[in-house]
């Protein structure tokens, strides 16, 4: 195939159902040709899955898809895998799905991806998926600060057991998960016609992120973790590149994911940008503004973030007019901190 | 890589990513604008080939690939954190506008 596979990453706190919707997910015709990588093989569901063992650490599953163990090297795993594709040993997938332990960090593993010189030329990063347990998940959420990450850094959040767990409680983790994480979309796993395939489809324009970054954004919750919203006028992209290099270097540990659609100046197009912790995917363009306004709007999702500031630091280094927009985030950046624009020379 | 230094090429940076002139030109122009903070720290970031120099008062010097491996080496260079969300930081750029 042509271009880098598409990586997903299934994440999901210990029970909260990550194995049930790979299974359901594996079942479902449109992702026959899909490799998933799993820890060991015994430890997860799948074992009744497998049709016959093929070489190693590698079986085939029943529908056709691949399973493979990491066995702690993530690397090594992927890369094994892409060179059995390419000798013709395994069946020809098109995307890989990697179903992470209940205690990981997505961070790491989108990290091997993205900054591996090897894997970034035949994989890429799809989307991070996170199933949060609605009986559970608040007590999970209180407890195990993985589990926040997890959830933090997610494209999209798949809701388990929501048949076994009260409607109050049901709706109280949802409007928690939506403080945690605004920019991703909440799917109920319990749901006949649930879009499987969309699950782990790729978004290789960043279309699908740049609606979601259009969508309104609640205020950030009173906990440690919660979402800025930064919102602009079309901004400097080498002074705006500065600036996010510069607090991803100082603060990248807590923050734990941002998106954002950016209106660069002299551009008619916006540039969809996302980054986990430390690391910063490609920047993407996308052909149209998916609402048809042309503005900046970048979220971060992070550890006791100070929007304020950060609205503040973002007005100063990159001399764009800072916004509160419609309502968004509901917090105002005074004028009377408000920096002068730049001159022309300065940038 | 390079014939003169004996230098591998850059690898990119994502702020590579959107384009908008010549390579020469776009590193010229992402030096000045560093240089815009860089000065409040006492270096300087100059480009260099397709990378950059990076160069306190003192003379000390380090080679700066991108943009990613810029904040890290200027505070070395610093001997201090460069962090865009210190208070000071921000208004000695609010007060130069």
């Amino acid at each position: 195939m042509s271009g880098p596979t598409p990586v997903t990453l299934l994440t999901g706190f210990l029970g909260a159902g990550k194995t049930t919707l790979l299974a359901r997910l594996l079942r479902w015709p449109a992702l026959r040709d899909t490799a998933v990588l799993i820890n060991e093989f015994g430890e997860v569901g799948l074992d009744h899955l497998l049709v016959e063992p093929l070489q190693g650490e590698v079986a085939l599953l029943r529908g056709g898809c691949v399973c493979c163990s990491i066995r702690g090297d993530l690397k090594a795993a992927l890369i094994d895998l892409h060179d059995r594709r390419r000798r013709g040993l395994v069946p020809p997938f098109r995307r890989v799905v990697i179903e992470t332990t209940g205690l990981a960090d997505p961070g790491p593993a989108v990290a091997t991806l993205v900054a591996d010189p090897v894997l970034r030329h035949a994989f890429t990063t799809a989307a991070i998926v996170t199933v949060v347990d609605a009986v559970n998940g608040d007590r999970t959420l209180d407890a195990h600060e993985e589990a926040v990450r997890q959830v933090a850094c997610a494209d999209r959040l798949i809701l388990s057991k929501t048949d076994l767990a009260t409607p109050d409680a049901a709706a109280s983790l949802r409007a928690r998960l939506a403080a945690l994480n605004p920019v991703a979309p909440v799917t109920d796993l319990t749901l006949a016609d649930m879009p499987e395939a969309a699950l782990l489809t790729d978004d290789p324009s960043g279309e699908r992120a740049g609606r979601w970054l259009c969508a309104a954004v609640p205020e950030a919750p009173h906990g440690p973790v919660g979402a800025v919203l930064i919102e602009s006028g079309p901004v400097d992209w080498t002074r705006f590149g500065l600036w996010l290099g510069m607090l991803l270097n100082r603060h990248g540990a807590r923050i734990l994911r941002l998106k954002g659609l950016v209106a660069v100046e002299g551009a008619a197009t916006p540039v969809v940008i996302q980054g986990v912790q430390h690391l910063v995917h490609p920047p993407r363009h996308l052909p149209a503004w998916p609402d048809g306004l042309a503005r900046t709007r970048l979220v971060l999702i992070g550890h006791d973030l100070d929007g304020d500031l950060l609205r503040r630091s973002y007005r100063a280094f990159t001399g764009a007019q800072v916004s509160t927009g419609s309502g968004l985030v509901p917090r105002h950046v005074p004028e009377a901190h408000a920096p002068a624009r730049p001159a022309a020379a300065d940038r | 890589m390079c014939g003169l230094c004996g230098a591998f090429g850059a690898p990119d940076h994502w702020s590579d990513g959107v384009r908008s002139g010549t390579p020469q030109a776009e590193r010229r122009a992402r030096a000045d604008a560093a240089n815009r903070v860089l000065g409040l720290y006492g270096l300087r970031l100059a480009a260099w080939a397709d990378r950059y120099t990076l160069s306190g008062r003192t003379g000390r010097t380090a080679m700066v690939d991108h943009l990613g491996t810029l904040w890290p080496a200027a505070e070395r260079l610093a001997g201090r954190a460069c962090d865009p969300l210190d208070p000071a930081v921000i208004a000695a750029l609010e007060a130069r506008g």
